[in-house]
């Protein structure tokens, strides 16, 4: 056969295409081969105790929060996962540009904007409410983010993964809530009593509540509602018609913060 | 050729300059690659390795990796070691449970290789023995 031009091209053509798929099959071959090797030949798997195929949510009981109630569980959070405390950086500054906040008290005019219909019960208005991630289920945070840092797990849970996060604060932008910090100083400056079980953060990253994902993985409740003695918390499987959180919400009315910014909060208050 | 004699001074200063690091190493040879101490009381007093299933040391950063994907992104916290039980892949709580000692497991290659992995930055240490 005469050898052209045309011939030449064609056949190096698919005999470039064969190389490049024969490369990519080996190497999947030997990823798969690897992560047999490195996770068992079951691969990894969840604790045995975790519960499958739960909505977790949470109901607050802003009735029975009481200054100390909120206090415990706060303290119960920010040492479980190793929360800073800075100091103001001026004295007498009306914010704390460093704080870290997973979960903290909030006035009732700031958590609830759109409720503030006048002559609300005083009871109501001038007492503080518990606030944390709304853990959404249409989560801003998790679109915006650039790195896919934050993201949503199955379970509905929003979390960080930390070795992600380029500090960008997309996420605090489009949060509707307040919920995320950013690390402007690093952590350990701070006076920590360190929990040797939870990672620190570093210096740059964003964090938030992550309901407790360390927890509930293990089938322990999160150390907020674990703190609390007089129900103030209620937390649950959405999925399971059985649970507590869905008997709560069933006899209760119960409202959410912002619901017209549309991202569907997972934690419901009782006022 | 013109200032020949600068030139040439400065050409043998340069060479030897250069070369200084060469020749003073001379004879020397090359530091000895350190290898990781598996010495720890957890260590000695367990009978055969269950951990390790690759060459660690030439493969650790990879499978950290997927370990840390594993469990971060898809809850999956437990693998099966060489012995068939299962372990929580956990840096600080599971791997430092028995290499609880960072400077000559950890620190002694990464100075002399000259990298600075930024895992201690948020996971905490095992505290220092002794």
């Amino acid at each position: 056969m005469k050898s052209d031009r045309r011939h030449f091209l064609k056949a190096a053509g698919v005999a470039t295409i064969g190389v490049a798929a024969g490369a990519t099959a080996a190497e999947a071959n030997l990823l798969d081969s690897a992560k047999e090797l490195l996770l068992g030949p079951k691969g990894a798997a969840p604790y045995p105790e975790a519960k499958k195929g739960a909505r977790w949510a949470m109901v607050v009981d802003t009735r029975k929060l009481t200054a100390e109630s909120m206090e415990k569980m706060i303290h119960a959070c920010n040492h479980a996962h190793n929360i800073p405390l800075h100091p103001l950086r001026k004295k007498g500054d009306k914010y704390n540009k460093d704080e870290i906040k997973w979960i903290w008290e909030e006035e009732f005019e700031n958590a609830f904007p759109g409720q503030m219909n006048e002559h609300l019960p005083p009871k109501v208005t001038q007492n503080e409410v518990l606030v944390l991630c709304n853990q959404c289920e249409n989560p801003a945070c998790v679109r915006v983010c650039p790195t896919k840092a934050t993201f949503q797990r199955e379970d509905g849970i929003v979390i960080m993964d930390f070795h992600r996060c380029i500090g960008c604060r997309f996420c605090m932008a489009a949060c509707p809530y307040g919920s995320r910090s950013f690390n402007f100083k690093d952590p350990r400056i701070a006076s920590l009593e360190i929990n040797p079980e939870f990672p620190t953060r570093m210096k740059g990253v964003v964090e938030k509540c992550n309901f407790c994902a360390e927890q509930l993985d293990k089938g322990l409740q999160p150390h907020c509602v674990e703190a609390c003695k007089n129900g103030e918390l209620v937390f649950g499987d959405m999925n399971d018609p059985e649970s507590e959180i869905r008997k709560v919400l069933r006899n209760n009315y119960t409202i959410r913060r912002k619901p017209e910014v549309g991202t569907q909060p997972q934690v419901y208050y009782i006022v | 050729m013109y200032d020949s004699g600068k030139i040439i001074t400065g050409l043998v200063i340069f060479v030897a300059l250069f070369a200084s690091p060469f020749i003073l190493n001379v004879g020397g040879g090359a530091p000895a690659v350190p290898q990781p101490s598996l010495d720890t009381p957890a260590i000695k007093s367990m009978g055969n390795p269950v951990c390790v299933r690759e060459n660690m040391q030439a493969n650790h950063m990879q499978v950290l990796d997927l370990w840390r994907d594993s469990v971060v992104r898809d809850s999956n916290h437990t693998a099966p070691g060489i012995d068939g039980q299962l372990y929580e892949m956990s840096l600080s709580n599971t791997c430092m449970e028995c290499h609880s000692n960072k400077a000559e497991f950890c620190d002694r290659c990464h100075t002399y290789a000259a990298v600075d992995p930024f895992c201690w930055d948020c996971h905490i240490e095992p505290p220092k023995e002794g």
